[in-house]
């Protein structure tokens, strides 16, 4: 089978989308980097491929809050456009900012009858942007860019990664439902209960660290896979030597490889 | 038309973070104590708005209901006004009508998709304090809440009717008077129109005008004052200089070609057809070669008083304008990493010693780091190297310099405007704006200067301009423009002024598009309203370009024509408003002569008796001294591993927060082939001589870039002096004499100088409490940023210690080089000799270091710096986890150990070009022998143990020896080590 095409959307702002780009082309895959202008004159052409990919980046300055203008944006004018990309069996991943784009457009998680979220991503609980590297536990097997793989060691840069649901009970349904599947974790991968900062980097409610749908084909994580794909991004490599690649190529591979 | 005003509060349950942020800032200043404050942040919204329109869009664009609560209702509504939880005084914070609110600005945009007819917004925070006197909350208003350069505060409830701002422009000529002035109402005019020219230059327009007949338009004058501005010409070190010092006299026609330009010129020729430099010192950065395909650019800037005076604006907009420099290289360099250099008084500086007009030190770092952090950030571009230097004397004028390296095709590295082709402004808007910032900045600060210049304080956009550094590259890889540039200092004045230099120009300023009506032909000429650029597009490819424009939202427009007439023309409708000669304009200045002299100050002796018993107290203090004191708190908040190409972060070892010597990253993705930024900086040694402070900061800058396993025939360097009041001939004297010194150096190290920049009278006035006047002038400050290469990237290496059983080595001898030393100033003592650099010397230690990284005889390196051999040691042990045990004994120097002050030498001394070297067993023959050969002074100065502590001793007299024939002269625990060097600036 042919590689399958991945849409990386640009946005004002975003500017993560060339070395996810170069991630996914690494991997297999082939990018295109699409403005968002094109797709909301031509929805359509989405149809032309398999993977739709948000990366990272600030998109409209994060004005309002983080991610919160294009997500208005995609739930007026590409919803459905975004539903039936769903609905054809294949996949969405948002990095960081696309992350937040995904959750505050209800595309990763719909709605309540009610029209409420179940959950968002907020300001870190340190009030401010931060860098650093943080060890990451997969849970459960229900998600389609985590599979064959139990932890990463991934960068994550952000101001507004605290996860947050509207109640414990949404919580806990997602969690049932294998909708909870990358959490922060400590060096050793021992969790029990809340991880502290700087491990739990955020203070998200039960380290999460990624939500996937319901179908295991939408994923968004805070973390950023494609800067962890040459084995020189490890913080530590002049110490620990070069591993064959880095932790996040698996990601991508599994988005490439589930077309195979 | 309704004005609707949506509060968003914290929802239930939810922390208030910036209530916590302002009660922990109003502690820090021993402002009211327990304080009690509520917050909010809003936005008011202007239009034909129903109450069911305002309820949609506060809950459906600006809150987010899973964590927060809004009230909504019309401005003046009580239900605005009532105090939650007991907390009764209210206070609003705005930005004054005009400035730049980019929240709102997208918010607008993103009100159409709900087809709702709003107009105008506007965003504002919103406070509620326990009961407080009027006096208090001025203050804290003044200290923390609010800067009324760009801020409006409102105490009570809001009371407004429109936010639309702007009234509708008739235009009206306005010439100045200048034919009939005297000298005093030259200085006069110059002084009021802050034009800020000298009287000479004063009359020689004044003769100019004299000459044509006529008098000037304002804009004439003011386009003459903008090119003649020290920030657009650099006229005083460009200019003739009569300098004299101990060792003679030099008369130079031009002080800069004489020394950094010449150094440069000097180096290529020696080269010859290895030449590897490209552009230097002509466009608005330094271009140098990087691999087949590719060039690399490097600038650096500053942005001082802008910062001083709004410091998150200011370090916003310094960033900001540094990254459109690269951009407006070539044709367009892709901008891959920023690099940011900071001095401020140090944050404990009590609130009482503030005079007045200058805001607290605490703030103005906080205002600066998020400054950078939020443009850096926003733009995408890694911010991989940077350092902070602490000292009283920058109270009142703290330094902010912001560098940015790009990535340059080849083949794009040369721009020509063309007679004929249209000139054309993309990106921001016009509007009033940074009027007057390029003279501004060449006028010295006072308490005054926030009244005078408010205008020249900006909020920068970063969303724009990175809408305009995606449009300009594929514009660049299309071909669809002749040459390109920024609007920085000046404008379109400067930017059109520049450009046009060599054909000439015709503008037609009504039509560059503004933020608001109302703006004179004069304000839109020299604002220097953000997120410009200039280009020159040739007629045929206008649509092409400008389609490509719009497909990518910036908004392009034509605002005039390059003519072959070699003037400058503007018009305004179809009115001529200026008509100057391009010759008279850039070659009509006239010469700046001074006179400069230089003395340096009589050696004194340094007291060091009774000391060393105090040596591991010392060797902690001075690891928490600021400038040494780890600065992860700014290096985490700034994003350094964006577009993919980190290599060596900023920070390493073990636990990933070890300080790194210079970072590295790999700018083309599918190459090995990396780039190195490091700096150099050392204001102390200035008070002994700045000859061996500049030479030190050049060998710092290089020596950081080789620890990492630069190569150092491939090195460039970029100067920026920030110097106080150069009309003072001593003044004056200590630059040209730190200028010499980058002459010697570069030649010596063949380190080219490719870019450069000044920032004279850096001095702040203000009248103390019995109405004196009294300046503080900051120390001179040099700082060197270098720009390294590593053929692949997995040649380079880091300064934490790896492996228990290793050895580690001194390269490079100490001298008795205590002068200026951070062990003097956490001793709060004077005296003692400053660090030389021996420039053959240093030379041949770089190129054999980087010989032994490269053939992996090192495991880790450290340069020594500030704190000497304790503190690079200390460093590499805390940084690697593992403990040294170290002998004074090897270390390379003529004094030996043997007294007391030999032995603090060796610890603390901070002599120029020494390393500190981890070397495997296995590889210590051949590491000995490379050193050996080279003639290279060295010494096995200890072993890396698996311990928790740092062990330093001596060999024992016989007599007196302890167990094992050594005395102890320090040892300390790791992890106390790391804590002092933490714990300072753990904010």
């Amino acid at each position: 089978m042919a590689s399958p095409r991945i849409l990386i959307v640009r946005a004002p702002g975003t500017n993560c989308d060339r070395e996810t780009a170069f991630a996914f082309e690494q991997a297999g895959g082939k990018p295109d980097l699409v403005h968002i202008n094109r797709i909301l004159e031509s929805p359509e052409l989405t149809k032309d491929y398999q993977v739709l990919c948000l990366p990272g980046g600030f998109c409209y300055g994060d004005d309002i809050a983080a991610g919160r203008i294009l997500a208005s944006q995609i739930r007026h004018h590409l919803y459905e456009t975004i539903n039936e990309f769903k609905a054809a069996g294949k996949l969405i991943l948002g990095i960081c900012n696309g992350f937040q784009v995904l959750i505050k457009s209800g595309v990763l998680l719909a709605e309540s009858a009610a029209n409420e979220y179940p959950a968002t991503l907020t300001w870190n609980d340190s009030g401010r942007f931060e860098d650093r590297w943080v060890h990451l536990q997969v849970d459960g097997e229900k998600c389609v860019f985590l599979q064959n793989v139990s932890t990463l060691y991934l960068p994550i840069a952000h101001a507004e990664g605290k996860f947050v649901t509207r109640s414990s009970s949404v919580f806990e349904q997602l969690e049932e439902n294998q909708q909870l599947p990358l959490r922060y974790t400590t060096a050793t991968g021992l969790r029990n209960g809340q991880v502290e900062y700087p491990l739990n980097p955020n203070g998200s409610m039960g380290n999460v660290a990624g939500a996937c749908d319901e179908t295991g084909r939408v994923l968004g994580l805070m973390p950023h896979p494609e800067r962890h794909i040459d084995p020189t991004h490890h913080p530590r490599w002049t110490r620990e030597g070069l591993q064959e690649q880095g932790d996040g190529c698996i990601v991508f591979h599994n988005a490439v490889q589930y077309f195979a | 038309m309704t004005l609707w005003e949506i509060d968003i509060y914290p929802g239930p349950e939810q922390p208030d973070l910036s209530a916590g942020s302002i009660v922990s800032d109003a502690e820090d200043l021993g402002l009211a104590e327990s304080l009690s404050v509520a917050t909010a942040h809003g936005y008011l919204i202007e239009g034909d708005l129903t109450a069911e329109h305002a309820e949609q869009l506060a809950q459906q664009l600006f809150a987010d209901g899973v964590v927060e609560r809004t009230v909504v209702a019309q401005v003046g509504d009580d239900e605005l006004s009532t105090p939650p939880n007991g907390r009764p005084c209210l206070i609003h914070v705005m930005p004054k009508p005009g400035v730049m609110d980019p929240v709102a600005q997208s918010a607008l945009r993103a009100i159409q998709d709900f087809a709702i007819p709003a107009q105008a917004v506007r965003t504002f925070r919103k406070y509620w304090l326990s009961e407080l006197a009027e006096a208090e909350i001025e203050l804290l208003c003044e200290k923390i809440l609010a800067n009324d350069s760009v801020e409006q505060v409102v105490v009570g409830s809001l009371q407004l009717d429109q936010l639309q701002v702007g009234s509708p422009y008739e235009f009206e000529l306005s010439m100045v008077e200048l034919s009939t002035l005297d000298d005093e109402g030259l200085e006069r005019l110059s002084r009021e129109g802050q034009l800020y020219l000298t009287l000479v230059e004063m009359q020689t327009i004044q003769q100019h005008f004299r000459d044509l007949e006529r008098e000037p338009v304002d804009v004439e004058l003011e386009t003459i004052a903008q090119t003649w501005s020290e920030h657009c010409s650099h006229k005083t070190l460009a200019g003739r200089i009569a300098y004299q010092d101990d060792r003679g006299e030099r008369q130079f026609e031009n002080m800069l070609k004489e020394t950094i330009f010449a150094a440069t010129q000097q180096i290529r020729k020696d080269l010859g057809d290895e030449d590897w430099c490209v552009s230097v010192f002509e466009d608005n950065a330094g271009i140098v070669r990087f691999d087949e395909e590719n060039n690399v650019v490097f600038k650096v800037e500053t942005h001082n008083h802008p910062s001083a005076l709004e410091p998150y604006g200011g370090a916003n907009t310094g960033i900001g304008g540094v990254i459109r420099d690269p951009l407006g290289t070539g044709l367009g360099a892709r901008p891959v990493c920023n690099t940011d250099v900071f001095c401020f008084a140090p944050p404990e500086t009590p609130l009482e010693d503030l005079p007045a007009g200058v805001l607290h030190p605490r703030r103005v770092m906080k205002g600066v780091v998020s400054g950078v952090r939020d443009y850096g950030n926003r733009m995408g571009i890694p911010t991989v190297n940077g350092a902070l230097y602490f000292d009283p004397r920058y109270l009142g004028n703290p330094l902010v310099y912001c560098g940015n390296v790009g990535i340059l095709p080849r083949n794009k590295s040369c721009k020509q405007p063309l007679p004929g082709d249209w000139i054309v402004a993309i990106g921001g808007r016009t509007g009033r704006d940074g009027i007057h910032g390029a003279t501004f900045s060449s006028a010295e600060l006072t308490s005054e200067s926030e009244h005078l210049s408010g205008g020249a304080v900006q909020i920068g956009n970063a969303i724009t301009e990175k809408m305009v550094l995606d449009v300009v590259l594929m514009a660049r890889d299309q071909g669809l423009y002749n040459a390109i540039t920024d609007c920085g200092a000046g404008g379109f004045s400067s930017a059109v002024g520049e450009m046009g230099e060599k054909i000439g120009a015709e503008v037609w300023l009504d039509k560059a598009p503004l933020k608001y009506d109302g703006l004179t032909y004069t304000e839109i000429w020299i604002s220097e309203a953000q997120e410009r650029m200039v280009l020159s597009v040739p007629p045929e490819n206008w649509e092409a370009f400008e389609q490509l424009c719009a497909s990518e939202g910036v908004e392009a427009t034509i605002i005039g024509k390059f003519v072959p007439t070699g003037r400058l023309c503007l018009k305004y409708e179809d009115h001529e408003v200026a008509d100057l000669a391009m010759e008279f304009l850039h070659d009509g200045r006239p010469p700046v002569i001074r006179d400069a002299v230089y003395q340096p100050p009589e050696p004194k002796p340094l007291q060091t008796a009774e000391a060393l018993a105090e040596a591991g107290q010392d060797l902690c203090k001075i690891l928490g001294s600021l400038n040494v004191a780890s600065k992860e708190w700014v290096i985490r908040q700034y994003d350094h591993e964006v577009q993919g190409g980190s290599v060596i972060k900023p920070l390493v070892g073990i636990d990933n927060d070890g300080p790194g010597d210079a970072a590295v990253i790999r700018p083309v993705l599918d190459s090995s082939r990396a780039l190195v930024v490091s700096c150099g900086m050392n204001p102390h040694y200035g008070e002994f001589d700045t000859y061996h402070m500049a030479a030190s900061a050049i060998d710092e800058a290089v020596r950081n870039c080789v620890a990492v396993g630069a190569d150092p025939q491939r090195i460039a360097i970029l100067d920026n002096f920030c110097w106080g009041y150069t009309d003072r001939p001593e003044t004056l004297g200590s630059l040209v004499r730190a200028s010499l010194a980058c002459y010697d150096l570069a030649v010596a190290l063949q380190t080219p100088f490719i870019s450069g920049k000044d920032s004279l009278n850096n001095e702040f006035s203000y009248l103390d409490d019995e109405g004196a006047k009294q300046t503080i002038s900051i120390p001179p400050t040099l700082l060197i940023s270098a720009l390294g290469q590593i053929a692949d990237a997995r040649q380079s290496i880091t300064m934490d210690l790896k492996a228990a059983g290793n050895r580690l080595y001194q390269v490079g001898a100490t001298h008795d080089e205590l002068g200026g030393s951070h062990w003097t100033l956490v001793r709060d003592i004077e005296g003692g000799h400053v660090p030389k650099v021996n420039p053959d010397l240093a030379k041949r230690t770089f190129q054999t270091v980087h010989e032994l990284i490269q053939a992996g005889r090192v495991a880790a390196c450290h340069d020594l710096s500030e704190g000497g051999l304790a503190v690079a040691a200390a460093e590499m042990a805390f940084a690697g986890g593992l403990g040294l045990q170290m002998q004074l004994d090897q270390v390379p120097s003529e004094l030996s150990p043997d007294t007391e002050h030999g032995c603090l030498v060796l610890l603390f001394s901070e002599s120029n070009t020494r390393f500190l070297c981890e070397v495997a067993e296995a590889n210590q023959q051949a590491f000995e022998e490379t050193l050996a050969a080279a003639e290279i002074p060295f010494g096995m100065v200890g072993e890396v143990i698996e311990d928790d502590s740092l062990t330093i001793t001596i060999a024992g007299k016989e007599d007196e020896a302890e167990a094992g024939g050594h005395q102890l002269v320090l040892s300390e625990k790791l992890e106390k080590l790391k804590a002092s060097w933490q714990e300072p600036l753990k904010w």
